[in-house]
């Protein structure tokens, strides 16, 4: 059975006609093209399609599109603006912290979760914010020297300065 | 001039070229693509460990709306593969029997994936059960249960026994005599994303497959066979993939299914496996069994060794007889050892196949032999660091298996970790509960060998020029994330004296690309990096011989730096590089240069002697301490040192990336990861149930680059992607052994074996938890070779296709 569906993704009103029982996840891949977001387990188990939901980190896995009327979707898609690059991910790129590639989207937005309500958390908190995300690559370290990297950076600058164009930042 | 000023690309910590993508999620996995028209394939496969196939029946199946075609085994040709010549005992599809709980049967492509899994399903399928064999044990107890036809004895698909010099003699003249046995328990690859093949057998008859595979090429010859269509006709694309560590390096069901059903139906097919089944389909790491005897002199030099392997093999080959030779090649290349006999065999099990996990067969026997080298330190009132330090292997020597090691950096690695962790201070000091850990490893820098013998190269390049200054790279080798591509680019560029960002990278089609046989086995930064850097070599000769006429001065006086071609001492007088290219262009023509790297060939003149060699290897030393709760059993590893000898940072960022990367797996694979089965079904296929290391059971990892600069490498690199995952092992067992007393000789280290070395030690028993019965298993008669130990090494830096 299929329903309409309005859900605000990255800013912009998406209409689109679905079944009822697919998750965010396969909406989000399937119907709106949008495959940044990445399934890892089906389970809800890993973190690795993890997205912004009025700007908390949700398993796109476990969520319903009728859950999502009327709230905020946020995807790895959304996060630079303009093409101007958030500084997590300008920062994840500079050390290193995308090996496969494959975790990072879940990654950078529950760190971006994160820096929203803690702009200086510890190497700790870090970790916490990131413990259901599992990266098999990395071994974490440059993830979490990234997050505090950005952290660092986004306290140091203003707005403009924190987001990084494009041009000079890909040498 | 500094090693800084020297290089104007290597050894500069840069992004990798590919991070941008990763970083916005453009990257295209396979799973991302979308065909027109696409259908969606699943696979029905079997809830039997061991049956006959008596009926399939597909009709009810192939009724259902959305349905476009449903297949069986017999819809091929009736042909066995295996990526080993030696072993090509698998079907895509199964038609007689299977030999497996998840053995594929039957795929179906249809609109989507809900339709394609309703109509498996419907699939009929009678079975015949038979006996399942579960367990080595079980295998040798059941000979007239034949999991396959072929093998070394009933159910035992191999067994190898190979002696270099009189062990014998070696262990009655040592001063102390050590036999140990430990047990490895199977584990898998778990990469994030999931195996998916993206087929299209387009309107020409030409097929192409896009597929998450570490090995376009030997997939490309593996179809070619399976489908019966001649290779020219088709083309094998590697998706970017998220995460191999060896388990998306053999062809699999999947992506035959998905070329045969894009066939029939005239649609892109795609199929993705589930979470489960990729458990499932594993070619993960073996569960092996090991027995050591070694002989010690006073001062903790090994006299002689004596290893046995038994390899729980699974129900196919896979790279199965190359595992079981690894489980005894490699012990010889860290420390002296004169004399060395190994004994391996590898037995079929109805569990799925065991294949190459980072490592590939040397983390089961590492972790064996650190483990007893600190058993016998103990027993020599030595340190262990210090008993390591004093008989590491000569570099520039062979071993006695016919290994030729060239530079050996380990004692600087051990030195360095030693002093880094405070092991001295420690090792005296650290409170019951808390302990520290010591262990060294080495690995391959490539096999030296392909897996289908053959004299041509290894790897393969054309690097090509025009007149837009732009420096295209074209090159068979598969980044699965470590960063080849990125290893490409800064090798040309820095010969070549332009930034990585000019140079365009096409890699892993074998449409477009020379051969590259696969990332695995750590031979990419190698073997694709000599190919890439002789090639920008030839053809830098080419542009410099243009613009040495042009600028009047002789192509030995030019260099080119910072997009320029100029004379050395006037830089004044020169050239851009574009117009370098130009004026190339001009006198040469196109300009599109080849390179080719094939390895030494210092193959050990017996039969298993393929299995081994390596234009060099890496050495890795570790320390760990760690916290034990005598409560719970629980370990915690609190901080780790490792120091890798690479030979040179090519980029010191992605080098790290590997250290930190393997000393995380090798935590998993030490503490929680196992690969188990029960009543023939796997345990926990899930990413929940099956246990790997979240952040917060990650410690911080201290990471120490050693450089030796080796003869073999592109500018002297060795690998990183493996070689330190190995020590982590041992290094975290002799931890606890240090904190509380207790000998674990089976991995994983779980919480209920540490209570029960405590138990045994509470009622005054050898404190050691680990296997107690060997199986029965008579190993054939040593092939005998004259151990080569001490001699000096030969052909350095002597290769095919060098000039």
């Amino acid at each position: 059975m299929k329903a309409r569906f309005t859900l605000s993704v990255n800013g912009e009103g998406r209409e689109m006609v679905v079944a009822v029982h697919k998750t965010l996840l396969e909406v989000l891949r399937e119907d709106l093209d949008l495959t940044g977001t990445k399934h890892g387990c089906e389970l809800g188990e890993c973190g690795t399609c993890t997205v912004l939901l009025d700007g908390e980190p949700a398993l796109s896995c476990l969520v319903l599109p009728v859950e999502c009327q009327g709230r905020e979707v946020t995807t790895i898609e959304g996060m630079a603006v303009d093409g101007r690059l958030h500084p997590l991910q300008q920062a994840f790129a500079e050390l290193g912290a995308a090996q496969c590639g494959y975790c990072i989207p879940g990654i950078l937005l529950t760190a971006r979760a994160l820096l929203a309500e803690n702009p200086t958390p510890t190497r700790d908190e870090v970790r916490h914010a990131l413990a259901g995300n599992l990266c098999r690559c990395t071994g974490y370290t440059k993830i979490l020297e990234a997050v505090e990297l950005a952290a660092l950076r986004m306290q140091a600058g203003d707005g403009a300065a924190a987001a990084v164009a494009p041009r000079e930042a890909r040498a | 001039m500094s090693e800084k000023e020297r290089f104007s690309v290597v050894g500069k910590s840069l992004p990798k070229i590919d991070a941008w993508a990763k970083v916005t999620g453009q990257t295209r996995f396979a799973d991302d693509m979308t065909l027109p028209r696409m259908a969606h394939g699943k696979l029905l496969r079997s809830p039997h460990a061991h049956a006959r196939i008596v009926r399939i029946d597909t009709t009810r199946a192939r009724s259902l709306p959305g349905v476009y075609a449903v297949i069986t085994g017999r819809d091929l040709p009736p042909v066995k593969f295996g990526i080993l010549p030696v072993s090509q005992d698998e079907e895509a599809l199964c038609v007689e029997k299977v030999r497996m709980v998840g053995d594929a049967v039957a795929p179906v492509a249809a609109v989507d994936e809900e339709t394609a899994e309703r109509a498996a399903e419907m699939i009929e399928v009678e079975y015949e059960p038979l006996r399942a064999l579960m367990s080595i044990e079980d295998s040798l107890a059941h000979p007239e249960v034949r999991i396959h036809e072929y093998g070394d004895g009933p159910n035992v698909h191999k067994a190898v026994s190979l002696q270099f010099g009189d062990v014998e003699a070696a262990l009655a003249g040592a001063h102390l005599v050590r036999e140990d046995v430990f047990f490895f328990e199977g584990n898998t690859h778990l990469p994030m994303e999931q195996h998916s093949a993206v087929a299209h057998w387009g309107p020409d008859d030409k097929l192409t497959l896009w597929s998450s595979t570490q090995t376009p090429h030997y997939v490309h010859r593996l179809l070619g066979k399976i489908l019966d269509v001649p290779q020219a006709h088709i083309r094998v694309i590697a998706a970017p993939v998220g995460g191999g560590f060896g388990g998306k390096l053999d062809p699999f069901a999947h992506e035959i299914a998905a070329c045969k059903l894009s066939q029939l139906t005239g649609r892109p097919v795609k199929i993705t496996l589930t979470r489960e089944e990729v458990f499932y389909v594993h070619r993960g790491r073996h569960p092996v069994l090991m027995w050591i005897r070694t002989g010690f002199a006073r001062d903790g030099a090994i006299t002689g060794m004596h290893f046995r392997s038994w390899l729980d093999g699974g129900a196919y080959g896979s790279y199965g007889v190359a595992s079981t030779f690894y489980t005894g090649a490699l012990q010889t290349v860290t420390y002296k050892i004169p004399a060395y006999k190994f004994e391996g065999a590898r037995v079929f099990t109805n569990k799925p196949p065991c294949g190459p996990k980072r490592g590939h067969g040397t983390p089961q026997p590492r972790f064996a032999m650190e483990c007893q080298i600190d058993k016998a330190a103990e027993q020599l009132g030595l340190d262990p660091a210090d008993m390591r330090r004093r008989n590491l292997a000569e570099p520039f020597t062979k071993t006695a298996n016919h290994l030729t090691v060239t530079t050996i950096g380990l004692g600087e690695c051990i030195d360095r970790v030693v002093e880094a962790s405070g092991w001295r201070e420690k090792r005296a000091s650290l409170p019951p509960g808390r302990g520290i850990g010591i262990a060294c490893s080495s690995y391959l820098t490539g096999a030296g060998t392909a897996i289908y013998w053959n004299d041509m190269p290894h790897s393969g390049v054309v690097v090509r020029a025009d007149r837009s200054g732009g420096v295209s790279v074209l090159c068979g080798a598969t980044d699965i994330g470590q960063g080849s591509d990125s290893i490409l680019a800064y090798l040309a560029a820095e010969v070549l004296g332009i930034e990585p960002k000019d140079i365009r990278v096409h890699a892993a089609d074998t449409d477009l690309t020379p051969v590259d046989l696969g990332s695995y086995s750590s031979r990419v930064t190698l073997m694709a990096g000599q190919a890439v850097i002789q090639a920008a070599e030839r053809l830098r000769a080419r542009i410099f011989e243009a613009v040495a006429r042009k600028l009047e001065a002789p192509a030995s006086a030019l260099v080119g730096r910072d997009r320029r071609v100029f004379v050395a001492d006037d830089p004044e007088r020169g050239v851009s590089f574009p117009d370098a290219v130009v004026l190339g262009e001009s006198m040469h023509g196109v300009l599109a240069v080849p390179g080719s790297y094939a390895p030494p060939k210092r193959a050990g003149k017996y039969k298993g002697g393929g299995v081994g060699p390596s234009p060099c290897y890496s050495y890795t030393a570790c320390v760990v301490e760690v916290t034990v709760d005598r409560e719970t059993g629980e370990v915690r590893p609190t901080e780790v040192w490792i120091a890798h000898d690479v030979g040179r940072a090519l980029n010191p960022l992605l080098v790290e990336g590997q250290v930190e990367g393997s000393v995380y797996m090798g935590l998993g694979e030490v503490l929680m990861e196992e690969q188990v089965f029960r009543k023939g079904v796997h345990k926990i296929p899930s990413l929940l149930e099956y246990k790997s290391p979240t952040t917060l059971e990650t410690p911080e990892i201290h990471t120490i680059l050693v450089e030796t600069d080796d003869p073999e490498g592109p500018f002297g690199a060795k690998e990183a992607g493996q070689g330190p995952l190995l020590p982590i092992i041992p290094a975290v067992v002799n931890a606890i052994h240090d904190a509380v007393g207790v000998r674990l000789d089976e991995i994983p280290v779980s919480p209920d074996k540490v209570l029960k070395g405590l138990e045994l030690a509470r009622q005054g028993k050898p404190a050691r938890v680990g296997p107690e019965r060997l199986p029965l298993l008579t190993f054939p008669a040593p092939r005998a070779v004259e151990s080569a130990f001490g001699q000096p090494a030969e052909n350095i830096a002597e290769r095919p296709f060098s000039t």
